[in-house]
């Protein structure tokens, strides 16, 4: 079969329309014109460091360029107090109007749901879950300090077109079982290093029963098993989510039918269960049923971080929590990702039920991801969070165990004191 | 430019990942010799007080998975690590890695060849890294030619800043 008549995939079409050619191939080295960067108060200070030794005195495109302060909030120290100056500095120097200071809410999110994002961009940030975009239809991924610094300066960066793993997937989510659990499915079958340097592609009549939340949140882990993209089709729930926004006008591209796939992973969603991540890594994965038969006895529970802090994972949480009591001994973390997701859970009253319950509800940040300030384990605890890492000292003390499931296995585990099925405690409403 | 390493072994294990490198606690710090105080001290305690300028690092599977913290890659380089070998990379560490200008070699099979302590000669243009200690030599595939290009330059800030003193916009060529 001759090149021209290959089809391409949907990161290969996305690629393309970044550079000067009618197709990318995988494995093809590009020049790209990158149409959005983010930085944050992690990476971001680095970034402007290596911007200053640049010979250029403003970014590229102020409009194309956002900042987020998410990560040290409020500045917890006063090198965080420095840094957090330093970016807003720069960005009232350049012109930036994409900033979003202290309590706004998490990068990922606020980069979504402010509709800076939309399906054919290239999306470059100074982090790794960057790959959440993808669940709008963007290319989206992760970058160093450094290569930010050069984009800021020049609005191109290279790649080389990856090879694009096809995930097919039929079926339907059945109750207690989300997006999050598609991936720890995936993480379980190719482990922390199998989609390294690949595309992700979503594909197949399931598609259109994942909420965009539940995208979001499986394109986010699929980071963890090394992935440079996970990309989602536009489609009719893409749609929706952008009209709300009053977003209109982006392209709409698919992969070809004769698109060419390093492999294809096929994934019945109706065989599904709520799964369940161990100490210290996202792949080594059971069923939260077979969890639940070990007796593990939790000190903490965390809801929240770009993984699972949308209104999907709060609202599964109220539903557990409602009338109920966390257990003795457990503190549960409540952090929903933004400011209108924060306003929106206190006028449904689901605040409320939260902080009945015993919970205890955060601003929005990245906080209790990495123990930014808040969260840290001692040596001997046990955590389940929604987080996307459970490496060793990922919450403080290296023989603290961490725990990942998801929004609503989190907030039953937190009522029980061990970790749970969700499944019946849907039940009962 | 130094495109030939020669150095003692630091071998790590599968799966190191970029909170082991450097701790999140530190990545407010900017200053790379700062960051390099804290490199590794979570899993290798003796690793700042032991390694030398031009040491080399080699490691198994997926090294610097996690976040995309270039804090990692500097705390490493300033450090004194002159090239970190691995089984593979995770793909943010390996572009940090160059864009800082120290190079990080994908090579199957290193670990298997190599104990910690000794001594290995690496160059980049013969792709061959020979253990002085044992005598055995392993070959590895080509970079990729842009890598080499930022690498040569000593990281994409340079890179870039020559490029934009030529006037030349293309980020590949």
């Amino acid at each position: 079969m001759s090149e021209s008549i290959v089809g391409s995939t949907l990161t290969e079409k996305i690629l393309a329309l970044s550079t000067d050619r009618d197709k990318v191939r995988a494995g093809d080295f590009i020049d790209s014109k990158v149409d959005l960067v983010m930085t944050h108060d992690h990476q971001g200070p680095m970034t402007l460091l290596e911007f200053s030794k640049l010979p250029v005195k403003k970014v590229w495109d102020h409009s194309r360029v956002v900042m987020v302060i998410d990560h040290r909030t409020p500045s917890q120290t006063e090198k965080a107090a420095e840094n957090h100056h330093l970016m807003r500095l720069f960005a009232k120097e350049q012109g930036i109007q994409n900033f979003y200071d202290t309590g706004e809410g998490v990068c990922h999110d606020l980069i979504a749901e402010r509709g800076h994002v939309v399906p054919g961009m290239v999306f470059v940030a100074t982090d790794s879950h960057t790959v959440t975009a993808g669940a709008l239809g963007a290319f989206a991924t992760g970058i160093g300090s450094s290569e930010m610094a050069s984009v800021l300066a020049t609005g191109r960066l290279w790649f080389m077109v990856p090879e694009t793993v096809r995930i097919e997937m039929k079926g339907s989510l059945t109750t207690g079982v989300y997006g999050k659990d598609i991936a720890l499915h995936l993480l379980r079958m190719v482990g922390t290093s199998g989609f390294d340097y690949k595309a992700v592609e979503f594909l197949g009549p399931a598609t259109g029963e994942i909420s965009m939340d539940s995208r979001m949140s499986l394109c986010n882990m699929c980071l963890e098993a090394g992935a440079k993209n996970a990309v989602f089709e536009p489609d009719e729930i893409t749609k929706d989510y952008l009209n709300q926004k009053g977003i209109q006008n982006y392209p709409i591209l698919k992969s070809d039918k004769d698109a060419k796939y390093l492999k294809q992973i096929d994934i019945d969603l109706s065989d599904l269960e709520p799964l369940v991540a161990e100490p210290y890594s996202p792949d080594k994965v059971k069923t939260a049923v077979e969890i639940e038969k070990e007796c593990v006895t939790i000190n903490q529970a965390i809801i929240g971080t770009c993984t699972n802090g949308r209104y999907e994972d709060i609202e599964a949480a109220a539903r557990i929590l409602k009338g109920k009591k966390v257990a003795p001994g457990v503190r549960l973390l409540i952090v929903p990702s933004t400011r209108p997701l924060w306003l929106r859970a206190s006028q449904e009253g689901l605040l409320d039920i939260f902080m009945q319950a015993g919970a205890i509800v955060s601003y929005p940040c990245c906080g209790p991801c990495g123990a930014y300030g808040m969260g840290a384990m001692a040596n001997d605890e046990t955590c389940i969070t929604t987080g996307s890492r459970n490496f060793v000292a990922r919450l403080g003390a290296p023989k603290a165990k961490i725990y990942l499931g998801n929004a609503a296995t989190v907030a039953a585990s937190a009522v029980a004191g061990h970790i749970v099925d969700p499944r019946s405690y849907l039940k009962e409403d | 430019m130094g495109t030939n390493y020669s150095g003692r072994v630091w071998l790590l294990s599968d799966g190191v990942d970029t909170g082991q490198l450097i701790p999140g606690q530190y990545l407010p710090i900017t200053d790379p010799y700062e960051l390099a105080h804290h490199a590794l001290e979570a899993v290798r305690p003796e690793f700042t007080a032991g390694v030398q300028q031009g040491d080399i690092i080699v490691a198994g599977k997926n090294f610097g998975c996690g976040s995309s913290r270039e804090h990692a890659a500097k705390a490493l380089k300033f450090a004194g690590i002159s090239v970190v070998l691995a089984e593979s990379f995770a793909r943010i560490f390996f572009r940090n890695a160059f864009n800082i200008g120290m190079a990080a070699i994908p090579l199957p099979g290193i670990t298997k060849i190599v104990s910690e302590g000794d001594r290995l000669e690496v160059s980049l243009a013969e792709g061959k890294v020979k253990n002085l200690t044992t005598g055995v030599e392993i070959s590895f595939a080509q970079l990729p030619p842009v890598m080499v290009r930022i690498l040569e330059s000593g990281g994409i800030i340079p890179y870039t800043s020559d490029k934009l003193k030529a006037g030349c916009g293309d980020s590949v060529g």
